[in-house]
């Protein structure tokens, strides 16, 4: 099936030639934070986790949120989302690579990596999230690709892979969970001490990973003769729309808790994330741009004309991409790591080779999703043809 | 052909994962139940002047600490010791010990009106060594792991560099080895090692002073305002200490249990 992906037109294979330009050079940056260290990334002492987490925590969730479309189609046999959860399932793999290359990129000695396994330690949230991450790959791998292989033979999939699918429903939901539980129980990290954070971690992936699913839709229909169908699209808009108001909730939930509370160890990451501390402010910007963007996504989404409009719609979407991207992929990380557990303030900036590393990272991500994308929609648009 | 060639290539696979799992099957039978594995540098036991503890912890007098010099003379002593790296860059810096004011290393305990003495006094801080660690909770693969003695150890060549202890760590205790060390140590102790980038290191109590029978370098050197030694026994130093004078402990109230008491 996948010699599928070799078929293209000239802009395909442009498309994947520039995809590896870009992992080409982030792979030479790579080598040289190999030989260097991690002291070319903008990490410190003080905030010793950074991009390279951050986005691993922000493409979790996007995996997470194959179960969207999954949980409806079956468990509740809702059809029109029966063309489209290959493609969600195809998504979660790409963002569970991706996932796995960020750990891998931030790891201090990666050839090392095999010791998680070789001592095991299960009083480590670290350990499970090994273990989950790499179940949900399995688990995307075995039930889409089943899946597609039996629409292309134009076959039901197999009885036995019912049962991968059955457990892939709350296995997302725990990839995320397992996630949060690395933040939410560390305690001397008064931001992230919050029941709240994995409910908001589900909350905000399940508004990230539709809206990327419907621009891709689009997407799809503009390239390809794949339609999603606008039912389907409709029903991932109104789930990314509830989803994305229950984040902003959760968000306040948190800054009632710590501004009403006045406890200064809760009110200092905010008061640094949203108006600066000590006279350091970088992410202020960003941290008020996350909240417009969201803002504007749900009032967008609200409106039936808007919501229906696939123009509109995109951008809606692209809105709360980009909003919940800078709440986890930015400020969640900095947020808890200013100030330091001594009341200092030291800020993080990203580098030139961490943007870089990271965009290649991203890039590796479009490549799997583009190859399993190009064999996908040519399963479906050569059963559309026979039927 | 296809269905020929991947079944017997399965067939030769699962024989070989077969044969491969025969050596530590027959390793265990021939053993007899005794699970000892030769050690590659010898036969490994406590040293005669070792110094032992239940519970090693260590008691501050800062009015003592105030006293010139004394701060930096136990700083240097340790990280001269350990072949702690001069960083240039204070985005690397490595500290295992270092000074805080008041506010600083108890945050939350700050107020308008503090004693002189207090307000200007340096605070030693560096790991607390807690009963309860949240690092070593955090650590994937035990590579700081507690000491049966209480003592919070790192084992270097183990650390992945994930730095989830130190994310946990409430007291920022852990420095990173952003870069190569080496060619930032002033002057390389022969009998320590050196550690390379990419592992997490702190405050290790010592633990090889104490197995030839010394108190730990910042003790050693405080004059008498570091005091050193076993919770567990009634007699000691610390204990002694710790019943005649009032301490303060950095964040009590997350139940880590710190093992630094202060005497203010």
């Amino acid at each position: 099936m996948l010699e599928r992906a070799l078929n293209g037109n000239k802009n395909y294979w442009a498309w994947l030639m520039l995809l590896m330009s870009i992992i080409g050079v982030a792979v030479v940056f790579y080598l040289y934070q190999l030989w260097f260290g991690l002291g070319v990334t903008g990490m410190s002492r003080d905030v010793s986790w950074g991009f390279y987490i951050a986005q691993f925590t922000f493409l979790v969730g996007v995996a997470a949120s194959a179960v969207m479309l999954v949980l409806p189609y079956y468990l509740h046999h809702y059809k029109a989302f029966g063309k489209i959860t290959v493609l969600g399932e195809f998504v979660a793999i790409a963002a569970v690579t991706m996932c796995l290359l960020f750990i891998l990129a931030d790891l201090g000695q990666p050839q090392r990596m095999l010791n998680v396994i070789f001592y095991a330690t299960p009083h480590s949230m670290l350990f499970w999230d090994m273990i989950v991450l790499n179940g949900y790959l399995f688990l995307n791998l075995i039930v889409g690709w089943n899946a597609l292989s039996a629409e292309s033979k134009g076959v039901p999939p197999p009885k036995w892979v019912k049962p991968f699918i059955y457990i892939s429903i709350p296995w997302a939901v725990s990839i995320h969970t397992v996630t949060a539980f690395l933040y939410c129980g560390l305690p001397g990290r008064g931001f992230w001490l919050t029941a709240v954070l994995a409910p908001r971690f589900l909350a905000s992936a399940f508004a990230a990973g539709p809206a990327l699913l419907i621009l891709l839709c689009l997407l799809l229909r503009k390239l390809t003769r794949f339609d999603a169908g606008k039912e389907a699209i409709q029903m991932l808009s109104k789930i990314a729309t509830y989803a994305i108001i229950i984040n902003v909730f959760f968000f306040f939930c948190e800054v009632f808790v710590a501004c009403y509370s006045q406890i200064p160890e809760h009110m200092d990451h905010l008061q640094y994330l949203f108006f600066g501390l000590h006279g350091k402010g970088a992410l202020v910007p960003f941290m008020w741009l996350s909240m417009i963007l969201m803002f504007t996504g749900i009032f967008m989404m609200l409106i039936p004309k808007v919501r229906t409009n696939e123009t509109t719609l995109a951008v809606a979407c692209v809105a709360i991409f980009i909003g919940t991207w800078i709440d986890k992929g930015l400020g969640m990380i900095s947020g808890g790591f200013v100030p330091n557990p001594l009341h200092h303030v030291n800020e993080y900036i990203p580098t030139i080779p961490e943007i870089m590393i990271t965009i290649g990272i991203y890039a590796i991500g479009m490549l799997v999703l583009t190859v399993l994308y190009k064999m996908a929609i040519s399963v479906k648009e050569e059963a559309a043809g026979l039927s | 052909m296809m269905e020929n060639s991947r079944r017997s290539f399965l067939k030769i696979a699962g024989v070989t994962a077969a044969g491969l799992s025969l050596k530590p099957v027959t390793d265990v039978l021939a053993s007899g139940g005794h699970q000892t594995k030769s050690s590659p540098i010898g036969d490994v036991s406590k040293g005669k002047d070792v110094l032992t503890a239940k519970r090693w912890a260590m008691v501050i007098d800062v009015k003592k600490m105030a006293h010139d010099g004394t701060v930096h003379k136990c700083i240097d002593a340790c990280h001269k010791l350990h072949n702690v790296p001069k960083m240039t860059n204070k985005r690397h810096e490595i500290k295992w010990i270092w000074d805080e004011e008041f506010h600083h290393a108890f945050p939350g305990q700050h107020h308008e009106h503090l004693s002189e003495a207090i307000e200007h006094a340096p605070f030693l801080v560096l790991c607390n060594h807690c009963e309860n660690p949240p690092c070593v909770r955090a650590c994937p693969t035990k590579a700081t792991f507690q000491r049966e003695d209480g003592i919070v150890l790192m084992d270097f060549h183990r650390c992945i560099g994930c730095r989830f202890c130190m994310a946990a760590c409430p007291y920022g205790s852990r420095s990173f080895n952003f870069r190569d060390p080496r060619p930032f140590i002033e002057e390389t102790q022969e009998n320590f090692p050196t550690r390379m980038k990419g592992v997490v290191e702190k405050c290790n109590f010592c633990a090889e002073r104490l197995a030839v029978g010394k108190q730990p370098a910042c003790v050693e050197v405080s004059g008498g305002a570091i005091i050193f030694g076993d919770l567990d026994d009634e007699n000691s130093d610390v204990r002694k200490a710790l019943k005649s004078n009032y301490v303060i402990r950095r964040k009590p109230g997350l139940g880590t249990g710190p093992q630094i008491y202060y005497m203010v």
